[in-house]
């Protein structure tokens, strides 16, 4: 139980090779070339004393108490700022530098509070005993009547303990990017600022780079004040996005008083975003419920109960179930939340207890198509790159993601490299701060349609197939050639030029042409992408046309370039890891295969079901039918975050059984018959790994608050099911995860605590992991290129639904918000609001902040209106963080072709202007298609995106076996109009009975 | 032909009635029907004589000064525009002793044509330097630079030749030349004279250094006090670019370069080379520390030159009279000519250009003829408000960089500065402090605390508290500010300091007489 203080080497690291030697109070030293002699004195253990330097910043040079003297050189330079030479002789201590540093000190002192308020936190005291300070002569004029700022709701600001070393204004500007502070004034004048407003007016964004980096009381975490310096850390991962960056929970007994980024962090080197660094506060938030509950009926009230109480209620309400519709009718759904091994446990629960494999995850709503597409053409599911990578890019291209919103670290790594001069083409049909924020501009931005992406790729790939810029060694080396003749010759079909497909796209065909040049002829290109590439009827078509354009420009299999997704939770590259699509066991291994069935079968003592299992809009649909009546839910609020809620609603209310797992009451379990209690990532035991593919720990800081770890719930709720499972740690579940993973082979709890963290593949082949996929060889050999049409969505704007809604992220809030909208973050967002161009809110009369109605086909709601040129005229945007705005009341159940992901991103509606404030939500009657038309849209939308040949109809009958569950495919068979049917469904069908 | 005739439009010119004397004349001409055509030069230096009218004659140009407007009728009437007599009459203008003692290179065309004339530049020898560039390697030219012995005028005496060929030597896609103009020392003001005068030599040296080291792009750091020279430089900039003497083919060589002026705004520490790259770049104006060395990492990263007006000036003289006629001038390592500059409480003001290795003593009385108040010469301070007091035992002393070094003090732009006994050093000590603590840019510690503490002890000196303490307090903070400060603006603020409290411990006694 012990404080965990880095070491900080005062410069960054000197990233040249060659080495040189120096002597420093005469100890030899070897460091490459120009690392600074500060750097250099600290690696061989010598202390210089400083305050404006800290490594992970640029070398400053102001508060001169780092000075040293050099034989043959005149005067006592600053040691941070003065690069070692070889033979260099270097004394850091003497009397005359001693009375230097004291004389600096001395001026310090002169103008700083003798006691400062936030104790030892303030480095000064200390330092001023450090160099043997004595006295202080002076007694002139000081800044100690300056006022606190506390106007931020995390961290107040005390000029009076401020010594301007500029470390916060750097940290803002060199590692956040953000450019919020500054000094104001000059001389004794000069104060730190936050730009000439209070932080909360500012520019500020809270990620807390500032407070971390000063080096005394100035800047402090307000819970530090209320709650006392933390006398123990402990190494963890955040819980927000899939950045995953790593923690100091410093914790005072059992309180948690800060959460300190980790320089040592893989993912975040020391970074922060407001929400990982601040918004933790609804760990222990008044609305946990701590205590299972469970009830008759959904109008019942909840009646707490014991444990065994409610895990017995639960399992007899899924047995009965499954006694009387058949073994399938259950199911359940794992959490992107949750720790891996949490994870493995439901998934095998569902796969082993309950006997089927209607398992799925939150990630069918976000990345599900990236599993799909990534592994057709590359043959795993995951981005190829490190985060560091993107240092190494000469061009990144960004789509359908904004990072500087939802994956605020990784975002502040990326403008660092656009700062250094890499190139910036964003694909996007909305002006985000991505586009344009800071010292940071696109060199192009292609403002598209909303649901024109894969139009949009082919064009860019048609440039370049046109005019020779493919990387035809890379092609015949690296790549499947029958495939990439296909492809080629498909993509120079002039139906893919940028001139042809501009009206589609409304990206102008010359500017599209000079990205596709920039991005081919760049030496190193990147590509990052969000969910606004996945959530769309093509979401799969579009991730394929991704890799296609990074095989053929050659940019896959080293540093600066690759293929990434932004994953948008914490653990959802964890989740998908660990086998819980209803068609795959972990390690994305179809369920299909014997061999890995057999694996399974042996170390579980069950037999698995070959076939896979439903996916959740699949459930839906099959509950509406009253074939899927009991449901296990851990952490997801599919009744807030899932499309068309009126469709989800009614096939909530329809199930017999819905047991929640979740930290709070939510939208879901307004349906639920159990709730049982969950643990925050504070409390829990396991690892999270994040969209670089690295495995971070997650450590608990505090006891669970439920009195049970997340994973003992699952294995009782299987005992009581009939399922014996059971596990002493979490520790256990991951060995038994590396057994069975081939690419977790070589993780363990105990290989983790000693390297922090690996990406995997970890294994034999490669014991300390993979920061970069494909390097010599692809996963499935040879690199598959996928002819990627461009098929239209169905949801298109009509004369009654003109404009087009999009929706997406806010900094300060997350997801849902079930955790932001418990925190303080409240004050950056309180509500959701729609934006609307100018020319549409004048054609329709709606004034700025005045109430809006939006509609669709699917439902209606009623949101405050922000007038606006960030969305093109035809489009409005809105997030999703609050369940009173509706948002997926609006929005369709309309998904991707491959996987089902849906279509959050394109919605067509329209905008009047309401009288009415929020909360007015009316749904439409329509609930959505039956189950039965669910099944001729999908089967139909199959039909028409599949990248195919000549013969569509194998690779369609192929796709049916893969990821439709049989009773699917026997209603398409047996209870389907087939006159609905498209013809290359039809002879699908037909081959299928030939079998 | 009209008669012409030459009134300064120098600013220190013009702030003492040369425009209101330019009126007079050419009402005056008209109300007497006399065909006149006015040209407004710059100053030829002689402050002391300004506003100095010249008449141009057969027999050279003739010189009426210091002329007032309520002169004007009376030289009319005494037919100065032949060259009448006059009790303001100097004689011709180049038998003035003040100037024919002189030894005018850098400032050789200053206040002889008008300013924006590029004929008449041409015509005392403007664009030689050039043409003979052109025909050189950058290896050529720097070396020629670095046989001239010519050293940095801004104040550190660095070699140009030296920091040209760092820059020649940095590979990189782009380079800068900075011509330093922010001219902020008290008791300086050759560079605005240079630039109202003979804005060509200026642009015609950054073109030199630009073909040099192969930089393309070039600016001036102008101060925005400089409004008079922000205009003619601009008009001359433009004038060289149609002339083909900047742009993408010098004088019709495969060489390009061209600049712009960036104004400054306000700040002494801009003077400061670092703090001035950051200012041009568009930021606060602060230190940057070095290394890295500007000439290597400079403007925008890029490697760059910067020099100031008077060392860029004096390329084009270097590059056509050739180097060793400017060597031949001057004393051990400080070669060529300094152009000073005579001010304070002074009663002959203004340039005296001369070969290093006068003595002050020259400088002080032979030119400026003692005290404007005809009291004994108390102090000097020579090098602007960071440069060292003298009493009058250091007047013999050698005006080169390394005489002035051991005689405690440094030559920096080369002002002096007079003051008789009616100054007490004591406060002007405060006074450098405070100057330091308003014009610190407030980066490292003791230039940014040390600056205020070292006024608020000095005060207390003068107050007599504690006297004995606080001087060694002051001692104490004087050494920590020249070893820890991170630029030459706190590091040389003790020196006046110390040279206050060392020259004039008279003035430092804490009584009442001491304070005076």
């Amino acid at each position: 139980m012990t404080m965990l203080i880095e070491p900080d080497f005062g410069t960054p690291a000197s990233k040249k090779t060659e080495l040189v030697t120096v002597q420093i109070d005469n100890k030899s030293v070897v460091v490459p070339a120009e690392t600074s002699i500060m750097r250099a004195a600290a690696e061989c253990g010598i202390e210089i004393p400083k305050l404006c330097s800290t490594d992970s910043l640029k070398a400053f040079g102001s508060c001169r108490l780092c000075v040293v003297e050099i034989d043959g050189r005149k005067g006592t330079p600053s040691s941070c700022t003065t690069p070692v030479a070889d033979g260099m002789k270097v004394s850091t201590q003497n009397p005359r530098l001693s009375k230097l540093r004291q004389g600096v000190m001395e001026l310090y002192m002169s103008d700083h509070p003798e006691n400062c308020e936030t104790g030892d936190e303030c480095k000064m005291h200390g330092m001023a005993k450090q160099v043997g300070l004595k006295e202080i002569r002076y007694d002139g004029r000081t800044h100690l009547d300056l006022k606190k700022d506390e106007t931020n709701p995390y961290f107040t600001f005390d000029s009076t303990e401020c010594i301007v070393c500029n470390r916060c204004v750097r940290a803002c500007d060199e590692i956040q990017g953000t450019f919020a502070l500054t000094i104001e004034n000059r001389g004794f004048e000069a104060r730190v600022s936050s730009s000439g407003t209070s932080f909360i007016e500012s520019e500020c964004v809270s990620c807390g780079a500032c407070v971390q980096a000063c080096p005394t009381g100035a800047l402090t975490e307000k819970t530090l004040l209320t709650i006392g310096a933390p006398t123990r850390s402990v190494i963890t991962t955040c819980a927000y996005c899939g950045v995953g960056c790593s923690f100091k929970a410093e914790m005072r007994g059992d309180e948690l008083v800060r959460m300190v980024p980790l320089k040592d962090g893989g993912a975040n080197e020391g970074h922060s975003c407001v929400k990982g660094r601040f918004a933790w506060g609804y760990a222990t938030h008044t609305d946990r419920i701590t205590k299972p509950m469970v009830r008759e009926k959904i109008t019942d009230q909840w009646r707490e109960v014991s444990w065994d109480e409610a895990i017995n209620f639960a399992a007899s309400g899924l047995k009965a179930i499954q006694n009387k519709y058949g073994p399938d009718a259950i199911g359940g759904i794992s959490s992107s939340r949750c720790t891996n091994e949490e994870v493995f446990v439901v998934q095998k629960m569902v796969r082993a207890a309950f006997g089927n494999n209607n398992i799925d995850t939150c990630a069918r709503v976000c990345h599900s198509p990236t599993g799909y597409g990534l592994g057709k053409t590359f043959g795993t599911s995951a981005g190829t790159q490190d985060f560091e990578s993107v240092e190494y890019a000469d061009v990144i291209m960004v789509i359908g993601a904004n990072p500087a919103a939802a994956h605020p670290v990784f975002a502040s790594r990326m403008k660092q490299a656009i700062r250094r001069g890499a190139k910036l083409i964003v694909v996007d049909p909305r002006v985000t701060e991505t586009v344009k924020s800071a010292h940071i501009e696109a060199v192009h931005h292609l403002q598209l349609l909303p649901g024109t992406n894969v139009a949009v790729i082919n064009a860019l790939a048609h440039v370049i197939a046109m005019e020779n810029l493919i990387d035809r060694d890379f092609v015949n080396k690296r790549c499947d050639l029958e495939s990439f003749a296909q492809w080629e010759s498909f993509i120079r079909l002039p139906e893919n030029s940028p001139e042809n497909l501009e009206s589609i796209t409304r990206v102008p065909a010359t500017q599209l042409r000079a990205a596709a040049r920039l991005f081919a002829t760049a030496p190193n290109a990147a590509i990052y992408y969000g969910l606004g590439v996945t959530e769309h009827s093509q979401g799969s078509t579009m991730v394929m046309g991704i890799a296609n354009l990074a095989m053929a420009t050659g940019n896959i299999g080293r540093l600066g370039v690759g293929v990434n997704p932004l994953r948008g939770q914490n653990n959802v590259q964890g989740s998908c890891d660990m086998g819980s699509f209803p068609h795959e066991l972990p390690g994305y291994r179809h369920i299909s295969g014997a061999q890995v069935r057999e694996i399974y079968n042996k170390k579980w003592g069950v037999t698995l079901r070959a076939e896979p299992g439903l996916r959740i809009p699949n459930m839906f649909d099959s509950a509406l039918g009253k074939k899927f009546l009991g449901l296990y839910v851990q952490g997801e609020d599919i009744a807030q975050s899932d499309p068309n809620t009126t469709h989800v609603h009614a096939a909530l209310r329809a199930m017999e059984m819905v047991i929640v797992q979740d930290l709070f009451l939510n939208e879901t379990s307004k349906f639920a018959h159990v709730f049982l209690p969950g643990t925050s990532f504070l409390e829990k035991d396991g690892t999270f790994t994040n969209a670089e593919r690295r495995i971070n720990r997650v450590r608990p800081v505090m006891e669970s608050k439920t009195g049970k770890s997340e994973y003992q719930v699952t294995c009782d709720l299987s005992i009581a099911m009939g399922y014996q499972m059971h596990y002493e740690s979490a520790s256990e579940i991951m060995d038994e995860i590396a057994a069975t993973t081939p690419t977790f082979a070589g993780v363990s709890f105990a290989h983790l605590d000693k390297v922090g963290s690996v990406q995997w593949p970890c294994n034999e082949s490669a014991p300390d992991g993979t920061p970069t996929m494909h390097i010599e060889q692809f996963v499935r050999g040879e690199g598959k290129f996928m002819k990627t049409t461009y098929v239209p969505t169905d949801e298109k704007s009509t004369r009654k639904f003109p404009l087009l809604l999009t929706t997406g992220r806010i900094l300060s809030q997350y997801n849902v918000g079930a955790q932001t909208r418990r925190t303080e973050n409240m004050i950056w967002h309180s509500e959701d609001i729609l934006d609307i161009h100018e020319s549409d809110a004048e054609l329709r009369g709606i004034k700025e902040g005045t109430w809006v109605k939006l509609s669709s086909r699917a439902g209606e709601t009623v949101l405050k209106a922000h007038i606006t040129q960030s969305v093109p005229a035809g489009v409005v945007y809105t997030t999703f963080h609050f369940p009173e705005s509706g948002a997926n009341v609006i929005t369709t159940d309309y998904s991707d072709w491959a996987t089902n992901c849906p279509e959050y991103k394109v919605t067509a509606v329209e905008i009047s202007p309401s009288e009415h404030g929020p909360q007015v939500i009316r749904e439409h009657n329509i609930s959505g298609d039956s189950e039965l038309e669910s099944i001729i849209r999908m089967a139909n939308q199959i039909a028409a995106n599949i990248p195919a040949g000549a013969a569509p109809e194998i690779e369609v009958a192929h796709h049916l076996v893969q990821f439709w569950t049989s009773q699917m495919r026997t209603r398409l068979f047996n209870d389907v109009d087939r006159k609905k049917l498209s013809p290359i469904v039809l002879k699908a069908m037909e081959l299928e009975l030939a079998k | 032909m009209s008669i012409k005739v030459y009134i300064p439009q120098d600013s220190a010119a013009v702030s003492i009635g040369a425009n209101e004397v330019a009126t007079a004349i050419l009402q005056e001409a008209k109300s007497r029907s006399i065909e006149i055509s006015i040209i407004r030069n710059g100053t030829r230096g002689a402050l002391w004589l300004e506003v100095l009218v010249e008449v141009e004659t057969a027999s050279g140009r003739i010189a009426y000064g210091p002329v007032t407007k309520n002169d004007v009728k009376a030289l009319f009437d005494a037919h100065f525009l032949a060259g009448g007599a006059h009790r303001l009459s100097l004689g011709k203008t180049e038998e003035i002793e003040w100037f024919a003692k002189q030894d005018r290179v850098t400032y050789a065309r200053v206040g002889i044509i008008g300013p924006l004339s590029l004929s008449e530049y041409e015509a005392l020898g403007g664009l030689a330097g050039l043409r003979s560039a052109i025909l050189k390697s950058g290896v050529e030219i720097v070396a020629e630079v670095t046989e001239s012995g010519l050293r940095g005028r801004g104040g550190a005496g660095f070699p140009a030749g030296i920091k040209w060929r760092t820059v020649l030597q940095t590979a990189s896609d782009q380079k800068y030349v900075c011509c330093n103009a922010d001219e902020g020392d008290s008791g300086t003001f050759a560079d605005r004279i240079l630039i109202e005068a003979d804005p060509f030599t200026l642009i015609e040296g950054m073109a030199i250094a630009g073909i040099a080291v192969g930089a393309t792009k070039g600016f001036i750091y102008l101060r925005s006090e400089y409004p008079t020279a922000i205009v003619i430089l601009n008009k001359a900039i433009v004038i060289a670019r149609d002339a083909g003497i900047l742009g993408k083919s010098i004088l019709g060589s495969s060489f390009e370069f061209d600049l712009q002026i960036r104004e400054g705004a306000g700040s002494y520490v801009c003077g400061e080379e670092t703090a001035m790259l950051e200012s041009i770049e568009g930021k606060r104006g602060v230190i940057r520390a070095k290394p890295p060395l500007p000439a290597i990492e400079g403007l925008f990263g890029k490697p760059t030159i910067i020099n100031n007006v008077l060392t860029l000036a004096s390329i084009p003289a270097i590059l056509s009279h050739g180097a060793p006629a400017y060597a031949a001038r001057g004393v051990g390592k400080s070669l060529g000519t300094q152009v000073f500059q005579l001010a304070g409480n002074i009663a002959r003001g203004g340039i005296v250009e001369l070969a290093f290795g006068v003595t002050l003593n020259t400088l002080l009385n032979d030119f400026g003829g003692g005290t404007r108040s005809g009291l004994p010469i108390y102090a000097v301070q020579i090098g602007g408000p960071l440069g060292a007091y003298f009493n009058s035992s250091s007047f013999g002393v050698s005006m080169d960089y390394e005489s002035l070094i051991t005689a405690g003090g440094m030559l920096g732009h080369g002002g002096i500065v007079l003051f008789d006994k009616n100054v007490n050093l004591a406060q002007q000590a405060k006074f450098a402090m405070e100057f330091c603590a308003l014009e610190s840019c407030g980066k490292c510690t003791p230039c940014r605390l040390g600056s205020t503490r070292g006024a608020e002890t000095i005060e207390k000196i003068i107050s007599g508290i504690d006297v004995a303490g606080n001087k060694k307090l002051l001692l104490d903070l004087c050494e920590v500010m020249t070893d820890g400060s991170l630029c030459a603006m706190g590091g040389l603020t003790p020196l006046p300091v110390k040279s206050a409290m060392d020259n004039f411990p008279q003035d430092f006694e804490g009584t009442k007489e001491s304070v005076r």
